[in-house]
């Protein structure tokens, strides 16, 4: 393949990043809307005809039917000395092939939705229109390098750059003050991961010397192919021997592993990580659709399923970093799922669903085991992260259709809206349907997938992740009947009624409904698997109708609870109201965070520094300028201001200099 | 008169009124309060050195005429701050109505 066309996929965002953020203010706001549209659109259509390329056109597939791994271009970027080189590149394979069509699609859908979302009931465009334009591309750049990069370096830049523009768009409403401390919550806490991140990739660049992902991830396991056909006796060696030390005990590798997936955690917001993501939803609606719930927040993901062959090693010699993608995965799920039943807010109960559909890809990773179906839960895992992206977009996008529409982010102010707004409503069930898992919609076959993988890992892991699925059953049925049902919805008639929005809110949606409802018919297991071997599992159905029945319970139970307006609720809730509680206040997280940074590390850490700040690093600087300041009042007298006391000094110093110079030639010469 | 005939000119009689022409300058530029007065001083300090040059170069180096070019660029440029000098005073009385360096000491700390 030429490298033309990649390259482009990943010059063009840049590009129109530079064009907008340089340029946007000199256009108008219809314009700078459209040029960006059109940039992401012609990006999309290129990352699709790679993808096409990649998987169909049968250049990249072994003589045994395998999936290889392509790079597309890879230069030298950073020489530093030795063979610590560092590169920049496109690397081509299932996952990053996936990954593209998955964020080129969603960003497209929400570049067109933009258009309509960023302007008031009166047409009135947001102030920094094109800045968020500029932004989107900006994101949208970062997003496609760290997805191809070539090693695990270009990963951490790109990973980096991420988190800027997501700080930059969650804070773009830069005037609010609970946007801006939202953006600064999200910043640190994942840079404070992403600190776990950069510690992991030296340790683990220090024991296999090498940041490669070909060369980290081909080292083959006992019994087990050497994977996409790599050299890979270096890593190899270079793993049994410098990563199989002991350190505070656990091998290097595993502690390497486990760091890494520390930066995992914090971009996909697992718990106890997780408190940045519900705050970030003060940024735009389409943002939070993109980044917090599509795209960058499964890079934590996508960093797991790069880096698993090295898990899987691990694993094999008796490491315990996939336990702890599992157990980290698993409980956040079902934390999330909890507080998610909960919410007020509606943005907030979507980011609480997708912390827990991310856990649900992270117990999938960790749960996948060679002999368990071939890792299916792998394959699983990328499956419902594709899915996912779609559907929980969709969900986003309506729920920026509603906030649009009714002008509040709360449930209570919409109830009984399905006949006010009747696409948003369609278009919001079938995403509902898609997350509960509900056949023929695409999270049914997905989700299968996944617990088909924990049944064969473990039983609990199996029971657990079913009884979450079904509180997302519940949960988001209960988001739906709040919205759409409930009781009649007192409203304004005339201008201000809440109404469908324009064709550029709602052709997204009706696209992402559509794949919401087809993208499960994928026949993944040919395209996306651990090794590039195609797998043939097919449903099992004894896993499947048992999940179908729980969620077609949940959804029962919800219906009952929510569907007209009853007391049931206020009962369950007086029922157990800790519980309730503790879940309405997302178990005392935020509290728990303020608690150790106030009263913890700022009296233990931060005092002391600052005491030793103020007077002695100050003290020193302050004595310096004082004692300047008195040599300087007391000589001051000199300048007088009269000349001819200048004149006096001058004339005595002229006859000491001349009457010194000639004593001392008659005294020594 | 034996006197006049062996007369012959050396150096010192010329360099001790120069150097008493020099002190005097001094002198005045030191104790009087009125700038032209200190202006007339220094004047007589530069034409000190002007003869200071031109005897040296007469009595050391008699075939050179460097001291004397020196002069001739002393006298320019002497005329030329006498000048600057005139102006600056001049300007002094506009803003105080008095040339006394006594009252004139503003520039300083």
């Amino acid at each position: 393949m030429e490298a033309t066309l990649p390259l482009l996929i990943l010059v063009l965002p840049l590009l129109m990043f530079l064009f907008l953020g340089l340029f946007g203010k000199f256009m108008s706001h219809k314009w700078a809307g459209i040029i960006g549209t059109a940039g992401m659109g012609v990006t999309m259509l290129m990352a699709y005809y790679t993808a096409y390329v990649y998987f169909f056109s049968g250049d990249f597939v072994g003589e045994d039917g395998t999936r290889l791994q392509y790079i597309v271009f890879n230069q030298d970027w950073l020489a530093l000395w030795g063979n610590l080189t560092i590169k920049l590149g496109f690397l081509l394979d299932p996952i990053s092939a996936l990954m593209l069509v998955v964020i080129t699609t969603i960003s497209f859908m929400v570049h067109l939705y933009s258009n309509g979302y960023m302007r008031d009931h009166h047409g009135v465009w947001e102030t920094g229109f094109q800045r968020f334009y500029a932004f989107l591309s900006l994101f949208s750049f970062s997003m496609l390098g760290l997805v191809v990069a070539t090693n695990i370096f270009q990963m951490y830049i790109f990973w980096e750059l991420v988190g800027a523009s997501s700080y930059l768009l969650i804070g773009f409403y830069y005037t609010k003050p609970s946007a801006v401390s939202a953006s600064k919550k999200a910043f640190i806490v994942t840079r404070f991961a992403d600190l776990g991140f950069l510690i992991g990739i030296l340790v683990l660049s220090f024991t296999t010397e090498t940041f490669d992902f070909m060369s980290l991830t081909s080292a083959p396991v006992a019994g087990v192919e050497n994977m996409y056909h790599v050299d890979a006796s270096t890593a190899r060696t270079m793993l049994e021997t410098g990563a199989g030390q002991m350190f505070l005990g656990g091998s290097l590798m595993t502690w390497a592993l486990v760091l890494i997936f520390m930066g995992g955690m914090g971009k996909s917001a697992m718990m106890p990580l997780h408190i940045w993501l519900p705050d970030a939803m003060e940024g735009p609606t389409p943002v939070s659709a993109l980044i917090h719930a599509a795209t960058m927040v499964v890079a934590g993901v996508y960093l797991v399923a790069r880096l698993f062959p090295l898990f899987m090693i691990n694993d094999a010699m008796g490491g315990a970093a996939l336990d702890i993608v599992t157990v980290v995965g698993a409980l956040t799920a079902f934390y999330a799922a909890v507080v998610a039943c909960t919410q007020l807010d509606i943005k907030r109960v979507l980011a609480f669903s997708t912390i827990s559909q991310i856990a649900f890809m992270m117990v999938s990773l960790g749960v996948s085991r060679p002999e368990v179906h071939d890792n299916l839960g792998y394959m699983a895992s990328m499956f419902h992260l594709f899915t996912h992206a779609m559907f929980k977009a969709l969900l986003f996008l309506g729920a920026g259709a509603l906030i649009h529409a009714v002008g509040s982010n709360d449930y209570t102010a919409m109830h009984g809206l399905r006949k006010r707004m009747p696409i948003t409503h369609i278009t919001f069930l079938v995403g509902c349907l898609a997350i509960a898992g509900i056949i023929p919609f695409s999270g049914f076959f997905s989700k299968d997938e996944i617990l088909t993988a924990c049944f064969g890992n473990s039983i609990i892991a199996y029971v657990w992740m079913s009884m979450v699925a079904g509180l997302t059953a519940f949960y988001m049925f209960r988001l739906y009947y709040l919205i759409f049902w409930w009781k009649e919805h007192k409203v304004h008639e005339g201008h201000h009624a809440p109404k469908d929005q324009p064709w550029t809110m709602t052709l997204p949606l009706i696209i992402l409904a559509v794949v919401a409802t087809f993208a499960g018919f994928v026949p993944f297991g040919d395209l996306v698997t651990w090794n590039g071997h195609p797998h043939h599992g097919g449903i099992n159905w004894m896993i499947a109708s048992i999940s179908l029945c729980v969620a077609l319970l949940a959804i029962g139970l919800a219906t009952i609870m929510y569907r007209k307006e009853n007391p049931l609720p206020e009962r369950m809730r007086h029922l157990f109201p800790n519980l309730w509680t503790w879940a309405r206040n997302r178990f005392y997280f935020d509290e728990l965070y303020m608690f150790i940074t106030h009263k913890i590390i700022f009296n233990s850490i931060c005092k002391p520094i600052a005491w030793f700040d103020r007077h002695i690093i100050d003290g020193t600087m302050d004595a310096f300028a004082a004692i300047t300041n008195k040599a300087s009042y007391a000589i001051r007298g000199l300048q007088s201001g009269n000349v001819q006391s200048y004149v006096w000094v001058y004339l005595i110093g002229a006859i000491v200099l001349g009457g010194g110079t000639v004593a001392v030639i008659f005294l020594f010469f | 008169m034996d006197f006049l005939n062996n007369f012959q000119l050396n150096s010192l009689m010329f360099l001790i009124p120069s150097l008493f022409m020099f002190c005097c300058g001094v002198y005045g530029f030191l104790t009087r309060r009125n700038m032209i007065a200190m202006l007339i001083s220094l004047e007589l300090m530069l034409n000190a050195v002007d003869m200071n040059f031109v005897v040296f170069n007469r009595f050391l180096c008699p075939g050179q005429m460097d001291g004397m070019f020196f002069t001739l660029f002393a006298i320019a440029i002497a005329a030329a701050e006498t000048a600057v000098a005139i102006a600056i005073i001049i300007n002094a009385y506009r803003i105080s109505k008095d040339i006394d360096v006594k009252d004139l000491t503003k520039m300083k700390f």
